[in-house]
């Protein structure tokens, strides 16, 4: 069985673990100092060498992204801290940055060492007021210790951090449209290339990292490469703070080995709630990402595996639904969400999002027909690969994953509504009856 | 509804100083706008397109495009219930029922003497603590119908309601301000992470299980 290895997460009990001083109590800063002795370099190569990948869904090698950050071009460079949170399931960026802000500001100042930025940003979703709080209070209390702002530590590197509050916009999670927003536009994505490396924010090079992946590189840097690649697998190195959420007993955060199994959480987060106590479907890291069934349980959550299974690991926190859930409901309110979302750049994500939505809404009411089965898998396959970014892609998931595991559904869906077939209050989470 | 003043320009100008270029400020200032109007009036606009050399056309472009920015009086409490997938199947549905039925108020409208703003949020980043709901966009984690209702029931009679994970309650416009100028003074509120945020550090303390030491280090 693999075990849990609380790292990040690991004194998150302690009263005062977001505060600098009970940071420091458990070693915070150290692997600052030690590498502000080090060259730039060297640290991106560790953070290479360690295969550290993004942990924000896509899971790009993160010291690759930083060495195509041109060196000695005389510009200026920027870090900026994707905090936008948002995909629907995702819930980890926001424990991390409320229990332990001080590994994300510790990251950023160690991360911009690395790349050689002077400003770094670290743009927060809107929403979360109380994360908010906590990583500016973090990054004053760090400008308060000499460990942000001019000669840090004596080593001659100067770095500014600006907390940056989103307003709402799930787009603004894709890194070109985050860009846009910072630089106080409509969060509207950007054609690529180029890339954010050599044309980000204010089109110098720039590098947008996810906050979990930020949060990483205190202990890497720290404890070695030797000791990071003790976790996870060759491919999928390293722990992942795992969100577990939906139709489980025990809700939270888990944080294990890249590799662990759905099972193997499942068991942590003290099995399946309610229904009939078995997995009807999950999601391995938010709703952009394809669905799975209980066939999958033993697939090991990495990035390499689940890809090979059909799907993504994404942002690494599941999303557990019980045999009382109506996939056509589920599907059909992701698609409201992604036609919410959709900025309205490209033609195939802003049409093809309000179409499939309208049609899965028949489906819902029962009034689906077998002809719109097909009309949604061409208006998915209009819209994937067709979109100006991936949130026209994550648009086209949700719907082709579920009529692969779950076409009964949608027969019976064209005649009969999904809320008899699927009674909702089964599904809730308490036993008090809705009162109407 | 109060005045920008002299002083809410200063504090706008105050707000690029953050940026290399000054109209990365924009979201804070329309925050800042909100937290004094209660939503972003043409005023509003004008002011922030004169302090970031913009045209009115160019702001009201990113005003109307974020959905956390009004166009009419938000009220003193902005209330958010999750009806995303997750939430909402785990019983966000009949959480947003009970409040729209309790306020006689759908999707972003207000109750009828204009205090509470009732909105079907999207993903709140707090799918472990569903159904998930906020008030000023403070969490107010692990709702049910009633427990929700009786938030409403409490803000109405002017009681304190502490957020579940946060500060005390104060109004929509305090939280705008927040956004603006975060700190306030409440960053420890809330104090250490929760039950939920701590649930597998405390299987593995149960089930004795820890990450591999680091080496043993020269520095």
């Amino acid at each position: 069985m693999t075990p849990l290895t609380p790292v990040i997460t690991a004194h998150w009990d302690e009263p005062d673990y977001f505060t600098l001083e009970g940071y420091r109590r458990f070693g915070g800063y150290r692997a600052l100092a030690k590498a502000l002795t080090m060259e730039p370099d060297a640290i991106i190569g560790t953070v290479k060498d360690s295969g550290l990948r993004g942990r924000g869904g896509a899971g790009f090698p993160t010291g690759l992204k930083w060495s195509f950050v041109p060196q000695n071009d005389g510009k200026p460079h920027y870090l900026v801290v994707n905090a936008d949170e948002s995909e629907p399931g995702a819930c980890k960026d926001v424990p991390i940055m409320m229990a332990n802000p001080h590994a994300l500001v510790e990251g950023v100042i160690i991360s911009s060492y690395a790349i050689r930025a002077q400003h770094a940003f670290i743009y927060i979703r809107g929403e979360v007021p109380q994360a908010i709080r906590r990583v500016a209070a973090a990054v004053r209390e760090a400008e308060q210790a000499g460990l942000i702002g001019d000669n840090i530590q004596g080593s001659g590197f100067n770095l500014r951090v600006t907390v940056h509050s989103g307003a709402g916009a799930y787009i603004c999670g894709e890194e070109t449209a985050l860009l846009d927003s910072l630089e106080g536009r409509r969060g509207q994505p950007r054609l690529k290339p180029p890339f954010p490396a050599t044309h980000g924010l204010y089109a110098v090079p720039t590098v947008v990292n996810n906050v979990e992946t930020i949060a990483n590189i205190p202990w890497i840097v720290n404890n070695g490469v030797e000791w990071f690649r003790q976790f996870g697998t060759e491919k999928s190195p390293g722990f992942k703070v795992f969100a577990v959420s939906g139709h489980v007993n025990r809700p939270g955060i888990y944080e294990a080995p890249l590799g662990i199994t759905m099972r193997e959480l499942l068991d942590y987060a003290g099995g399946v709630r309610g229904g009939d106590g078995t997995v009807k479907f999950w999601i391995p890291g938010g709703s952009s990402v394809p669905m799975l069934t209980a066939d999958h349980l033993d697939t090991p959550l990495t990035y390499e595996a689940m890809a090979e299974a059909g799907t993504m690991l994404g942002t690494g926190t599941p999303m557990v639904f019980n045999n009382t859930i109506s996939v056509v409901k589920a599907v059909t309110r992701w698609l409201e969400f992604y036609k919410h979302e959709s900025c309205g750049k490209c033609t195939p994500c802003r049409e093809g999002t309000y179409w499939i939505t309208g049609v899965l809404e028949r489906f819902e009411h029962g009034a689906g027909t077998d002809p719109d089965m097909k009309l949604l898998e061409e208006v998915c396959g209009q819209i994937a690969g067709r979109s100006f970014c991936a949130l026209g892609d994550a648009a086209a998931t949700p719907y082709p994953a579920a009529l692969k595991y779950f076409r009964d559904e949608f027969v019976l869906a064209t005649h009969t509504p999904v809320d008899e077939t699927f009674p909702p209050v089964a599904g809730y989470v308490f036993s008090e009856v809705a009162a109407r | 509804m109060s005045e920008l003043t002299a002083e809410t320009r200063a504090h706008m100008v105050e707000l690029t100083h953050r940026y290399p270029e000054k109209r990365s400020a924009i979201m804070p200032i329309l925050h800042l706008a909100q937290s004094v109007q209660d939503e972003i009036t043409p005023e509003a606009m004008q002011m922030c397109a004169e302090v970031l050399d913009l045209t009115t056309a160019e702001v009201n472009a990113v005003a109307t495009f974020y959905t956390m920015y009004k166009r009419r009086p938000v009220g003193k409490h902005h209330i958010g219930i999750c009806t995303n997938t997750l939430c909402a199947l785990l019983g966000g549905d009949a959480v947003y029922e009970a409040v729209s039925e309790r306020l006689g108020a759908g999707h972003n409208e207000t109750d009828v003497d204009g205090t509470f703003w009732l909105e079907r949020i999207e993903c709140q980043a707090a799918c472990t603590h569903a159904p998930a709901m906020t008030v000023d966009w403070e969490f107010m984690d692990c709702q049910t119908p009633a427990s929700a209702v009786d938030v409403i029931d409490r803000l109405a009679r002017g009681e304190t309601v502490v957020s579940t994970r946060g500060p005390a309650i104060r109004d929509f416009q305090a939280t705008e301000h927040t956004l603006a100028f975060p700190d306030d003074g409440l960053a420890g509120e809330g104090g250490e992470a929760d039950a939920i945020m701590c649930a597998g550090l405390t299987v593995a303390k149960e089930r004795g299980m820890s990450a591999p030491p680091a080496p043993a280090q020269g520095a």
